[in-house]
């Protein structure tokens, strides 16, 4: 092999490049790590079926934004008849009234970065 | 011919991957085993290639050059276009690697009235770091999945791709800008008469096998929708040699990684080994000092000499003799 020294460096650096999560996530040992989510509510039903909003809600706030502040109703009516008002605060946060153990668990796990705070006061956590 | 044929194969793959992982129900197979082979080919394949194109010996400097080489003291020498040293070829190849300059240079020949007319061509040269750059962007977006926590970089990237906050969820540029730029790609092939005649399945192929990548990305993401979290889980756990296969996860996921996978154990065997091949061209890596260095032929064999010292030594006594001038008395 002509060059080996350069190729073999070359090489390396590739493949420490393309391992990059298994030696990250050996030096922070927090690979196992699952988000655990507190409801802060006894309440046993939400505004959909549990599968939705866990896939959807982002599009639900989405609707219910573009709703309240462009057209003006402020009622929701849910899949099984029953009504809500759509309100971040007045209704979601009512329930899930822990910030930080319940919408931020998932979303720092997932790295997403909603923009619902741009807006809204983060609420005060109630123990 | 191509065309058909890679099209045919990309679509059988997201059928394999709908089949097997929808209908059979062998989400072990296609989340863990798949990826995983897949990466050991493509490693292994990868450091063959590379170790067989370092074996060819380059016994001459090849570099093609495009700027006034360094000769005299009083002629401006170009440093970037025509590298003399390990500086220069480095600035070189950053500059090939990062913005493809050698194809900023791009040319196309047409006859206009009769006449031949040579023009510049950019389109290639955009699309294509067009295309480069968003892949890597989004190589690195999808890190967030692999880590925990998800390093400051990765946050970045995502930033700064969301920016436009389009759309819920967020609608990346890069994902924008991959399909449109891989989508000329391929038209360009198709709609150019020159391309399409040089153009074999072994174009076509990857950029289908992209599209379909990107394509199924983009539907997982804003339409099919699946469990992000146990899709995390399963990444996490293939990082640390222990997966285990949440159920649930949805198909589209499973359609992307497979063709993931393919893209990733097809790599080695394919012209995408320009990701290794750029750094190893040799004309393109290598300083262009042929006359100021002396580069000796590796498969040179010793040859057997005879210098004017030793001849003289041998034949001293019968130079002087009659009366030839020797160096030594």
């Amino acid at each position: 092999m002509y060059d080996a020294g350069k190729v073999i460096v070359g090489l390396l650096v590739f493949l420490c490049l393309i391992t990059f999560p298994v030696w990250y996530n050996v030096g922070s040992g927090k690979g196992d790590f699952k988000p655990d989510l507190q409801l802060g509510t006894q309440e046993k039903e939400c505004v959909a079926p549990k599968l939705q909003i866990r896939a959807s809600h982002m599009q639900l706030l989405d609707t219910w934004r573009d709703t309240v502040v462009r057209e003006g109703p402020r009622l929701y009516r849910t899949w099984n008849g029953k009504t809500f008002e759509m309100s971040l605060t007045k209704t979601c946060l009512r329930c899930h009234s822990k910030k930080e153990k319940f919408c931020d668990e998932c979303h720092s796990y997932a790295g997403v970065e909603p923009n619902c705070w741009n807006c809204h006061v983060i609420p005060k956590e109630t123990q | 011919m191509g065309i058909g044929f890679s099209l045919t194969a990309v679509i059988l793959l997201v059928l394999i991957a709908m089949v097997g992982a929808g209908a059979a129900r062998l989400e072990v197979l296609f989340g863990v085993v798949f990826p995983y082979l897949a990466l050991v080919v493509f490693v292994v394949g990868f450091i063959y290639r590379v170790v067989m194109w370092a074996r060819s010996p380059v016994p001459f400097r090849i570099p093609t050059t495009c700027g006034q080489q360094k000769s005299l003291p009083w002629i401006k020498p170009s440093k970037v276009e025509n590298p003399y040293t390990a500086w220069g070829v480095i600035v070189r190849m950053a500059l090939e690697v990062l913005l493809f300059r050698s194809l900023f240079r791009n040319t196309r020949a047409e006859m206009h009235n009769g006449r031949l007319a040579i023009g510049s061509a950019k389109w290639l040269w955009m699309a294509g770091l067009a295309f480069h750059i968003s892949f890597f962007t989004i190589v690195l977006r999808h890190l967030r999945l692999f880590t925990e926590p998800i390093p400051f970089f990765v946050q970045w990237a995502n930033r700064l791709d969301g920016l436009f906050d389009l759309a819920v969820p967020t609608l990346y540029m890069t994902d924008l800008l991959f399909l449109v730029s891989v989508g000329y790609l391929f038209l360009r092939r198709v709609f150019i008469p020159q391309l399409r005649y040089i153009s074999l399945a072994q174009d076509y192929f990857p950029l289908f096998l992209l599209l379909g990548i990107g394509i199924s990305g983009v539907l997982t993401r804003q339409l099919f929708k699946v469990d992000l979290e146990a899709v995390k889980e399963l990444a996490l756990g293939l990082t640390q040699f222990h997966p285990t296969v949440p159920k649930g996860i949805g198909l589209s996921f499973y359609v992307h990684l497979f063709l993931v996978s393919a893209l990733v154990a097809y790599f080695p065997f394919s012209k995408l080994m320009h990701l290794a091949g750029v750094f190893l061209s040799p004309t393109r890596n290598l300083a262009n000092n042929n006359r100021m260095k002396r580069h000796i032929n590796p498969w040179n064999y010793p040859v057997k000499v005879h210098t004017y010292e030793e001849y003289e030594e041998e034949f001293r006594d019968k130079m002087k003799a009659v009366g030839l001038p020797v160096e030594k008395e």
